[in-house]
């Protein structure tokens, strides 16, 4: 108890953290179960929460002040809209429990191959094809599937169709020192086209068959007997997907491993400086090797989700750009597994009020889809907290 | 990041400069290529055979790829003729140029449209790679490109009252610039805080790719309903702003002037990289930042020009392809695109070079046309498999070039053998 506390944040940071939470209240004013209808309250909290992060920011809480400031902008533009609208559309799109529930959905195909680009980026080799593995996964899951006849034997075959398209990036980009972003950018190119071509090929024009088994939701029934939450927790978490759940271990498990065991330690150095690894005995070739294999089975993992998981069929490019937002989710997340998590998660959330907007403004939700991308581009600029990469990254190391 | 230095000799290479060594590194910077094509071709052609079961419909297959892309056109002589331009002249000419009478004439039509587009996709990685840059946002330039060049032609109507000539410049201009200002970000960022432009250029695809589509989505600003489509699409491009079509109906898709658009592109490109204080510069920064910045050369500068550059060409591709032969802009379009992609393929393939880019586009722009479904026969191979080929060998391409330096290797060893062995 006292380790945790000597690891709250003090300072300028915790006055930082207020802001952000700030920032969040004002677009919490205006939608339901409050719904505050005059434009003046979200506007002056946000305006506030900015101020509180300008602050900090100019005492030198760049990264946490930076957040503060764009959370205080960002609530207050939605709290804004929100009062414009009526409270009746408000209290269908938004839903707490339905929305974050979404947003769980949408975040764990994410989730798995951020985690997945971690490990590789961690190692030194750029993943820009985590979309061509996640699409490669999600094709032989459900072919796996279809032809096993069980949903644990096609999430295994996804997966190591995955591993192979990861191996596949190694040996060009660690053996044949090929450039790692054209490695990526051939990968996600032969992966659509491979699994266009065997999809249509072997499922033609009917697409794959119903009734294949699926990966299993996990129905937690008590959930709607907790007292003032229930509703709030059932429509959250009552009745998600296997896989969802083990998104959650992952990051926990990931996080272990890569900064509680020497194995992780092993990945990071070579990441950092391989050179030094290697002089310590640390072997970079097979570190990288089994990282970059690691990646892609965790990103086909991601794919399996999105096709076994969670519709049950494939469909050409079903992936439709995840892998980048998964990428984007990475940098957001400084290459750390929690943070990459929480991006994750702000991506879900983004992603789930865009399929809500849906039903009242098809091209407001196509808006919606940007944000994630411009979230990610203004923290890279350094805007909100520098995102910094590991510093061997993208270079193939020669061993002498 | 390192990108690739495709110029750089691979390690290993003599390093005495004779005009002889020097000859045979161009014939190996020729060949490498070559090769990377004809490896990418034989594993697909694995594919075609594992889907066909038979030697001789794997030939087949791809040689109806080759005269579904029209380039057989160039093989059937005979004794035709062909209008003179401003006359109603004809004189002889060795081949047919009437697209009804000859399929191959309208199949080849079709793919120099592809090629206009490619060569100026092309050439925005390639100058970017110059300066040491990879560019991967010729997707997002592109339908930056196409979408401003579509909102100036549709949106602006007074602008219809300029003579025709004027309006296409100013449309295509419109294009040029949309194309320049999305990847000047790109470059911006790059020059003064460092971002790596792989991510920003990536991040910036997908903004400009939902940004186009809210454009013109359902409900969107500037969606039309007269498209008469099931998909939301803008306005039509008025009949003013059209390219003039030179070869082949303008109704039926023919050939628009776009194509000596390219052709100029690929000579500006050469002077600008060769012959400009510019180019120098740029090529410097290419070849080593840090020496560059010592000779006084403004490192952020050229990375903010250079980007620039490069989306102005891939705008010029979104504008040219708007006011050529799409005329309107839908969610499908907007989505539906890989020229970006294919562009880096061109790029890397062609070795940065005007040649190079203008020949690498020929062969993807001949792939695209050929794995059209219409070019293939049903008995011989599934023609709706033909597009998803098309991506594989285009991948494959990328891959191998990734590792030319490897076949370049093998190519000097295979060399001192032989000349082991001769004496």
């Amino acid at each position: 108890m006292r380790r945790l506390a000597t690891r709250l944040p003090r300072g300028w940071r915790a006055v930082a953290w207020v802001g952000v939470l700030v920032g969040v209240a004002a677009a919490l004013s205006s939608l339901p179960p409050i719904t505050i209808r005059s434009p003046v309250v979200p506007v002056v909290i946000g305006l506030f929460a900015f101020t509180v992060g300008l602050g900090s920011w100019i005492r030198g809480e760049r990264r946490i002040g930076g957040y503060a400031m764009a959370a205080g902008v960002i609530g207050l533009l939605i709290g804004y809209l929100a009062t414009r609208s009526s409270v009746g559309n408000l209290e269908t799109v938004v839903v707490w429990g339905a929305l974050l529930g979404a947003a769980l959905r949408y975040a764990t195909p994410l989730l798995f191959a951020s985690l997945g680009g971690l490990f590789s980026e961690r190692s030194g080799v750029v993943n820009i094809g985590l979309e061509g593995m996640m699409l490669i996964g999600a094709f032989f899951a459900v072919w796996g599937a279809d032809v096993g006849g069980h949903w644990t034997l096609g999430l295994l075959i996804g997966v190591a169709a995955g591993g192979l398209t990861g191996l596949l990036h190694a040996f060009f980009s660690i053996t044949l020192r090929a450039d790692q972003i054209v490695g990526g950018t051939a990968i996600n190119l032969i992966a659509l086209g491979l699994t266009s071509y065997l999809f249509l090929r072997i499922y033609g024009n009917e697409g794959t068959p119903t009734g294949i088994s699926e990966i299993p939701n996990v129905s937690i029934g008590f959930l709607d007997e907790t007292p003032g939450i229930g509703g709030f927790l059932d429509d959250a978490l009552g009745d998600q997907n296997l896989l969802i759940w083990a998104a959650f271990v992952l990051v926990l498990a990931v996080w272990i491993v890569v900064f509680k065991t020497p194995v992780g330690l092993r990945i990071r150095s070579v990441g950092e400086h391989p050179r030094a690894a290697d002089t310590v005995g640390i072997n970079v070739y097979l570190t990288r090797y089994g990282a970059v294999t690691l990646s892609g089975m965790l990103a086909a993992a991601g794919g399996a989700y999105l096709s076994l998981g969670a519709l049950a069929t494939f469909d050409q490019n079903i992936t439709a750009g995840k892998g980048f937002i998964a990428l984007a989710a990475l940098i957001f997340g400084n290459w750390r597994p929690f943070g990459a998590a929480a991006a994750c998660l702000l991506f879900g959330v983004s992603g789930a009020l865009a399929t809500a907007l849906q039903t009242y403004s098809t091209s407001a939700s196509y808006l919606f889809e940007a944000l994630p991308y411009a979230l990610t581009l203004v923290a890279v600029a350094g805007v909100i907290g520098r995102s910094i990469p590991p510093a061997a990254v993208g270079k193939p190391y020669v061993k002498q | 990041m390192t990108v690739t230095q495709v110029e750089s000799p691979p390690p290993g290479a003599p390093d005495a400069a004779t005009p002889e060594s020097r000859w045979l590194e161009r014939l190996d910077g020729v060949l490498a290529p070559i090769i990377t094509v004809l490896l990418a071709f034989l594993i697909s052609g694995v594919v075609v055979y594992l889907t066909t079961r038979d030697l001789g419909d794997t030939l087949e297959t791809y040689r109806a790829i080759f005269r579904g892309s029209g380039l057989s056109w160039f093989f059937e002589l005979g004794g035709h003729d062909i209008g003179v331009p401003f006359s109603d002249a004809r004189v002889w000419f060795p081949w047919e140029t009437d697209d009804i009478a000859s399929l191959a004439a309208a199949n080849l039509q079709q793919t120099l449209i592809g090629w206009t587009a490619l060569v100026l996709v092309g050439l925005a990685v390639a100058f970017a790679f110059r300066c040491g840059l990879f560019n991967i946002g010729g997707q997002g330039q592109y339908i930056a490109g196409s979408t401003a060049a579509i909102l100036v032609a549709t949106e602006l109507p007074d602008l219809v009252d300029l003579p025709r000539v004027l309006l296409i410049v100013v449309t295509i201009l419109a294009g040029m610039l949309a194309g320049a200002f999305v990847a000047g970000i790109a470059g911006f960022l790059k020059g003064t805080v460092g971002a790596h432009e792989v991510i920003t250029t990536i991040m910036l695809n997908w903004i400009v790719l939902w940004v186009a589509t809210y454009l013109f989505a359902v409900d969107g600003p500037f969606q039309t309903e007269e498209g008469g489509g099931a998909v939301p699409s803008s306005a039509d491009v008025p009949e003013k702003a059209k390219l003039p079509v030179f070869w082949g109906d303008p109704l039926l898709q023919g050939l628009h002037i776009g194509l000596f658009v390219a052709l100029a592109s690929l000579v500006v490109y050469a002077f600008l990289l060769n012959r400009t204080t510019l180019g120098y510069e740029v090529r410097a920064v290419g070849f080593n930042p840090d020496a560059a910045r010592y000779g006084g050369i403004s490192v952020a500068r050229n990375y903010f020009l250079a980007m620039a550059i490069s989306g102005t060409f891939a705008g010029l591709a979104g504008a040219l392809d708007s006011l050529g032969w799409q005329f309107r802009l839908d969610q499908t379009t907007i989505q539906g695109t890989t020229i970006g992609f294919t562009g880096i393929a061109v790029a890397l393939l062609g070795r940065n070079t005007a040649v190079g880019v203008g020949l690498a586009a020929l062969l993807f722009a001949a792939l695209e046309t050929g794995t059209a479904s219409r070019n293939l026969d049903p008995e011989i191979f599934p023609p709706d498999l033909a597009s998803s080929l098309a991506i594989i060998i285009q991948g494959l391409v990328v891959l191998f070039v990734g590792a030319q330096f490897v076949i370049l290797l093998l190519l000097r060893r295979a060399r001192t053998r032989s000349a082991a062995g001769s004496t």
